[in-house]
């Protein structure tokens, strides 16, 4: 378990958050139908550093990419995005 | 040829101290190439070469394994073993798993502790019994066994089961499947690899795969820490790394790595009889030959290859288990451990050709990899020998989530996460 700074909230509990989905698995409503496929159905999966969409839940329900490493839970960097960002 | 185990043998040991053991598989030095490599050396990859030579024949085989044998999910698993599914494609391929389950001790010539025990899944209300009783039907249709239970019936074989009305989760009856139960993890695994390596497969330890030998949209070989081995089929059998594994090929998989954690009691008398699950609550629970109780209950639900988990969820899964069996709370947690799952997009598994010529796929077992070793084994083989999904595999192929054929037991969607 680890703390996750919230861009509004500031350091948190993990537990007050829940995972989504990558960034690049967003599905773009105007993309043709095999690469909103590949964005709904594939992940690159990496042993390494991704970009992840986060909530914070269990706090201020606001949304929010992480950057963060698959193996060592290292979290680089963490950026607030609006409702415009969201599948 | 190796002297099969046996009683006589081990009596006939005993004369001379028992100096006549030899290790149970080669470790062979790498060839230049083979007809058949399969990367990952669990318990899927091991059925995989050991139905290869046994049933197609073909023996000259590598399986490459990165750390060592049983190191993977093969011994980190819960060593449940089941067919109770809904679905028509997932029963009927874990049955056909489960008959080879009830003979594989003397297949292999290895005791693998198979334990038909019964494994029986929980109803908290109405809407659960009748999801039950509709899976129940659904695996009779198919010959397999079923039979709901009671809650005076559970009694019999689970007195310790909370059963009263003012429980925290009232029990109204189970499914019980009495051919389902345990194995032990560890000897599958040796079992699969001795049996493999007397017909003559090459099990290659400390040998990662660090990429694939490529001529046009062919695969013809894989790069590894041991040097460059070629081969007419690649299989890829890396269970919770399969991302890692298929992404060095350049492909992207319907698959998302993430934690499952298990733990076991210090070892008491007999206390659990069968395997006691609950779809409702999330927890499993079984009682080790050694006497240990051992729990799990849901995956931390993010990416994750790091094998370790949040003590929250371990917590969560223990606190269920304890409000259906209240004696468990008296026992002492010994160990936990965690693996690293290959959750699908359907919550079923990809066994078949991948898009790239040579190169075949086996993943996406979520957390249910176990049970499957034999059936996924005699399935990859038959994929890999003859180039084509065998019957029980077809619905498993990678297409299925273009077309939209997907085999969603729990009907969740394209969410790995959410399973």
């Amino acid at each position: 378990m680890y703390q996750i700074t919230c861009p509004h909230c500031g350091p948190r509990a993990q537990t007050e958050f829940t995972y989504e989905r990558t960034t690049d698995s967003v599905v773009d409503p105007a993309s043709d139908a095999a690469t909103a496929m590949q964005a709904l159905f594939t992940r690159a999966n990496p042993m390494g550093l991704d970009d992840e969409i986060w909530r914070h839940t269990y706090g201020c329900r606001a949304w929010m990419v992480l950057t963060r490493h698959r193996v060592t839970h290292e979290i680089h960097a963490v950026k607030a995005i609006g409702p415009e960002a969201l599948p | 040829m190796k002297t099969p185990y046996s009683a006589f043998s081990l009596l006939r040991g005993a004369l001379n101290g028992q100096k006549h053991w030899e290790p149970a598989w080669r470790d062979p030095e790498p060839r230049a190439s083979y007809d058949v490599i399969i990367i990952g050396g669990g318990g899927h990859g091991l059925a995989t070469a050991y139905y290869l030579a046994k049933v197609h024949g073909i023996r000259n085989v590598a399986v490459l394994e990165k750390s060592w044998i049983g190191g993977g999910n093969v011994g980190r698993n819960t060593t449940l073993v089941r067919s109770n599914y809904r679905l028509p494609q997932l029963h009927n391929f874990f049955e056909f798993g489960l008959k080879l389950w009830h003979n594989l001790s003397d297949d292999l010539n290895y005791n693998v502790m198979f334990s038909p025990r019964g494994a029986m899944f929980l109803g908290h209300n109405d809407g659960d019994m009748i999801k039950l009783a509709e899976r129940g039907d659904a695996m009779r249709c198919d010959g397999i066994d079923a039979e709901l239970l009671s809650p005076k019936q559970i009694a019999k074989i689970e007195p310790l089961l909370d059963l009263s009305r003012s429980a925290r989760f009232p029990i109204d009856g189970a499914l019980i499947q009495w051919r389902a139960g345990t194995a032990r993890h560890d000897a599958v695994a040796w079992g699969y690899a001795r049996a493999a390596d007397a017909l003559g497969v090459d099990i290659i330890q400390k040998c990662e795969v660090t990429g694939f030998v490529k001529d046009g949209n062919k695969i013809t070989g894989v790069e590894t820490t041991r040097g460059r081995i070629l081969a007419g089929r690649t299989g890829i059998c890396v269970a919770g790394h399969s991302g890692h594994v298929a992404g060095l090929a350049g492909l992207r998989l319907p698959i998302e790595s993430q934690t499952l954690q298990a733990l076991v009691t210090e070892g008491v008398k007999p206390m659990v009889q069968s395997v006691v699950m609950s779809q409702s609550l999330h927890f499993y629970v079984s009682q080790s030959d050694k006497g240990g109780i051992v729990m799990g209950g849901d995956p931390d639900n993010w990416p994750s290859y790091a094998r370790r988990g949040q003590p929250t969820i371990k917590e969560h899964a223990i606190a269920q288990a304890v409000s259906v069996m209240p004696a468990l709370s008296r026992l002492r947690m010994l160990r936990t451990w965690s693996g690293v799952t290959d959750m699908s997009f359907d919550g079923s598994p990809i066994i078949g050709p991948s898009p790239i010529d040579g190169l075949y796929l086996n993943a996406g077992w979520c957390y249910g990899g176990f049970k499957a070793t034999p059936a996924s084994g005699w399935t990859y083989a038959h994929t890999l020998a003859t180039g084509k999904a065998h019957e029980l595999n077809a619905p498993f192929s990678l297409e299925r989530f273009m077309t939209g054929a997907t085999i969603d037991e729990t009907a969740v969607g394209p969410m790995p996460n959410h399973r």
